[in-house]
């Protein structure tokens, strides 16, 4: 038991100090960098609670798909640094006051005495055969798949959207008009020349 | 041993610092969109802990449910910050003032 516990301070350690360097550092790669190993780490504590399968979804869908989105648009767009950084140092102390003030009112209420192991027990390990993808996925698709075909439209609407808000025309690009290509003739483009037959001598003279 | 309140607290430890991230990067709509997400990343672990110690898979749903809609937030912000800095080249939050509110 005391081994899962220094694993979890192991991984909480990591996790807070990416999610620190996240909103410290100074270059937008290095936060979204930071951030990936953030949701790493939190991969893992969830690992520790048996949510093996939201571990790896969280793996595959925010450090596969989000972040490398993240990535893609940080280092396309081309920013420049220096005004972003202004109110730094004029607005840390507020954001360090309110962030330790509700961590403390917090925390007193979350603290053991609440939560502790007398109120929450730990429950029993699943057995080697228990699949948690399999639990998940016999509540999903029964008591919950109504949810689950919206969650599926949000997805399409924001496939939509996206596309939707980045698309554009630009006027100076050349570009092919499809419907003309297909409705042009024969006719339109093909011009028949009849005109007398020339000998070969003739021509070189 | 661990107890809930272990889980709880790392939470709300995240919860603040991603808060307090938004207070001291509010130029910068980048890090901001990253403070949101780890918001979510600190709501979602609370979740995963409750359903564990209450031995509910529901919580594990809602998660999932989060992480949906958080990949379509993540995706259509990022559109907005694309177009945002295709008409201003720049992606401060004080030029966003075309509405004069």
């Amino acid at each position: 038991m005391a081994f899962e516990l220094i694993i979890f301070y192991i991984f909480s350690a990591i996790l807070v100090g990416s999610a620190l360097a996240v909103v410290v550092v100074r270059n937008p790669v290095y936060a979204a960098l930071f951030l990936v190993l953030a949701f790493f780490t939190c991969a893992g504590i969830w690992l520790l609670l048996e949510a093996e399968f939201l571990a790896i979804t969280l793996v595959l869908v925010y450090v596969g798909a989000v972040m490398v989105l993240f990535l893609f648009v940080v280092m396309m767009l081309d920013i420049d640094l220096a005004p972003l950084k202004e109110g730094f140092i004029k607005f840390l102390p507020v954001g360090i006051a309110v962030g330790v003030i509700i961590l403390i009112q917090m925390a007193m209420i979350l603290g053991p005495e609440n939560f502790g192991l007398e109120k929450f027990a730990t429950p029993e390990a699943q057995g080697s055969d228990y699949s948690n993808t399999k639990a998940l996925g016999r509540i999903l698709y029964t008591t919950y798949v109504y949810p689950f075909e919206i969650a599926a439209v949000i997805l399409l609407v924001a496939i939509i959207a996206a596309i939707a808000l980045t698309l554009r025309k630009r006027p100076e690009t050349k570009s092919q008009n499809v419907a003309e290509q297909v409705k042009v003739r024969r006719d339109d483009r093909v011009r028949l020349v009849k005109m007398p037959a020339t000998k070969k001598d003739e021509v070189q003279s | 041993m661990i107890t809930l309140s272990h889980f709880l607290i790392l939470g709300a430890i995240l919860f603040c610092i991603s808060m307090a991230g938004i207070f001291i990067n509010r130029k910068n709509v980048i890090i901001l969109l990253m403070a949101i997400e780890l918001m979510l990343l600190a709501v979602n672990i609370n979740f995963v802990a409750f359903s564990y110690y209450l031995n509910d898979l529901s919580g594990q749903i809602f998660v999932f449910f989060i992480l949906t809609v958080a990949a379509a937030e993540a995706a259509i912000g990022l559109a907005i910050l694309i177009v945002l800095f295709r008409n201003k080249r720049t992606i401060n939050v004080d030029s966003l003032d075309s509405l004069k509110g």
